[in-house]
């Protein structure tokens, strides 16, 4: 494979994704909106339970932000398939791969479009946190963002996998909301799991999300060098890997 | 330009397999119009994206543009140009942009230039800061062509590629893909299930029915071998008619009175000349299939004389494709393709 063609492509296909995504920028947003709206209405419940036993002794934004910036990945990234099922619709999805374009490029360039629009959300969620009351060391709230972001990519290659297997919005909605919404509950965002029953502890620990959480949860009390974080960013990576591995094979299948 | 032979596909589905192509055979020559016509379900889109690289036969090989189909399928994608039946443009993107991106993603050397003599001969100068939602059908499909045109391919497949249109659009179409090929010598590999659109375009008619190329030819050697001209005779005498009850004279072979009619001396008449293959009779009037209807009719009308059967009329029609498909099939193409 000659990476630079491949670079070079990816970053036609990004610009031209991001153009597409800047065109409409109410997307942007409203996929902010969601968990904006749990750190609005739901964070300041949490901060009358500082001291409960499991919760720990942190300070509350400190626990409940970093669920709140994973759930983004899992309300923004996950949902991007939907775009890649309007473009296979359109056609744009055959008249790409008939390009001699690199299919890598073809799922890379849709990814990293995500991730930007996810980083930046990211860091709208962030000051919103940072205005509600939270506050942690710069070096914390850095790797728990670049965690973030390299979660997002394995995410949306699931996504954009999804899509492409199922081809059609009726057959991907239902699938991702089965998917996601008990991948958000296991991973403990709104509260820690050490506060769960043996059973659900054990469970959520079957699922990546509960170690990303964990992970930049650490990053925010300032335990960067810690077994936390280094799980997280191993799970977080090999997901990215395997999902990255699997969208592409697909875009390369035939049928794709 | 492409030799392809025992291509097929099946998918697998959960009521089992589905054969959508069954073994194609085709080979197809430089600067050629090709047209691949079939009902809806024959199978011309899977195999069109088979030769385009956009699906693995499950057998046969190919060759295409010069490149193997299975080896090699990035040698085949830099040389062709595919343009799907639902196009390939994204609505919100303005058309400069789609187009510059294809450009670049084929790498085309000096690309504003290469554009603007797209857009020129398309008609589409003007629009390039629209969205291609913003576009009439007809300029939409010519963008979709410029899209598959723009790194200059020696082979173009269209799929489809006037669906939908208006009269208008569609013979403004015709003659842009006939200036594809008469300028530039590209080789256009369509689509259609319009018969008129076959026609008026192709050089060369492959048709397709169940996922088997089941003729080719050009029109005119298709619809002479396969169905012959349609010649119907009116006769003055169409004695002897039918009693009830009784075996119609036609097959009792004499008339009430012992005295032949003009139906069997017709027919008899007629069994007599090779080009005549097929005979029906209606009433009064002969339904003949001949060979070569213009140099048989002199024919037809003289031994009709000699035999003392008087016509009180004569018309004669050249099939169309649709009777070619009808005579290969078994069916119309206009009933199979609703």
């Amino acid at each position: 494979m000659d990476v630079r063609r491949t670079a070079r492509e990816t970053r036609l296909l990004y610009t031209r994704h991001l153009r597409t995504t800047l065109r409409s920028k109410v997307g942007v947003v409203f996929g902010v909106l969601q968990p904006l709206l749990y750190l609005l209405l739901f964070g300041p419940l949490l901060t009358r339970l500082s001291g409960v036993r499991g919760f720990g002794d942190h300070d509350a934004w400190q626990v409940f932000v970093p669920g709140v910036l994973v759930q983004l990945v899992l309300f923004s990234a996950a949902y991007v398939g939907f775009g890649l099922i309007a473009d296979l619709r359109a056609g744009v999805v055959d008249r790409l791969r008939v390009t001699p374009v690199s299919r890598v490029a073809l799922l890379l360039g849709l990814v990293l479009r995500d991730t930007t629009v996810l980083a930046v959300q990211a860091v709208l969620l962030l000051a919103a946190g940072v205005a509600m009351g939270l506050r942690a060391p710069a070096a914390g709230l850095a790797v728990g963002v670049a965690l973030v972001v390299l979660l997002a990519v394995g995410v949306a290659s699931l996504s954009y996998l999804l899509a492409l297997v199922t081809r059609r919005e009726d057959g991907f909605a239902p699938l991702l909301g089965a998917v996601v919404l008990p991948l958000m509950l296991l991973s403990g965002m709104l509260l820690p799991m050490s506060m769960a029953p043996g059973w659900l502890d054990v469970a959520s620990h079957f699922t990546p999300f509960r170690y990303v959480v964990d992970a930049v949860r650490a990053a925010f009390v300032g335990d960067y060098a810690s077994v936390t974080v280094a799980e997280g960013a191993a799970v977080t990576a090999v997901l990215v890997v395997v999902s990255v591995a699997l969208g592409t094979r697909r875009f390369l299948r035939e049928n794709a | 330009m492409i030799e392809a032979s025992g291509l097929a596909r099946t998918f697998t589905t959960r009521r089992g397999t589905v054969e959508a192509v069954r073994g194609v055979d085709l080979s197809v020559a430089p600067g050629e119009i090709v047209g691949f016509l079939g009902p809806n379900g024959a199978g011309k889109t899977t195999t069109l994206r088979m030769l385009t690289t956009l699906l693995a036969p499950t057998a046969g090989t190919a060759t295409v543009a010069g490149h193997d189909l299975r080896t090699d399928a990035a040698g085949v994608r830099r040389r062709i140009g595919y343009v799907a039946q639902g196009g390939g443009a994204a609505p919100a993107v303005p058309v400069g942009e789609e187009l510059d991106l294809q450009a670049r993603l084929y790498g085309v050397p000096d690309r504003a230039a290469r554009i603007a003599d797209l857009c020129a001969r398309l008609e589409l100068e003007g629009l390039l800061d629209r969205p291609a939602q913003a576009l009439s059908g007809g300029q939409r499909r010519r963008l979709d062509i410029a899209l598959g045109l723009v790194h200059r391919p020696p082979l173009v497949f269209l799929d489809e590629p006037t669906t939908g249109l208006d009269p208008h659009s569609r013979g403004n179409l015709w003659e842009h893909i006939r200036r594809m090929r008469d300028e530039d010598g590209t080789t256009v590999f369509l689509t259609t299930h319009y018969l008129e659109e076959a026609d008026a375009l192709c050089d060369r008619i492959l048709i397709i029915d169940h996922g088997r190329i089941v003729a080719e030819g050009t029109p005119d050697e298709l619809k002479r071998r396969v169905s012959g001209d349609v010649v119907t005779l009116e006769l003055a005498d169409a004695r002897p008619a039918a009693r009830p009850g009784a075996p119609t004279a036609a097959e009792a072979g004499e008339g009430p009175h012992g005295q032949v009619g003009g139906v069997v001396r017709a027919r008899a008449a007629l069994a007599e000349l090779p080009q005549v293959r097929e005979a029906v009779v209606t009433g009064s009037s002969v339904r003949l299939t001949v060979d070569q209807g213009d140099l048989a009719l002199p024919q037809v009308v003289r031994a009709l004389d000699a035999a003392g059967v008087e016509l009180t009329a004569l018309r004669m029609a050249r099939p169309t494709l649709d009777d070619v498909f009808l005579t290969i099939t078994g069916r119309s193409l206009r009933d199979a393709a609703a």
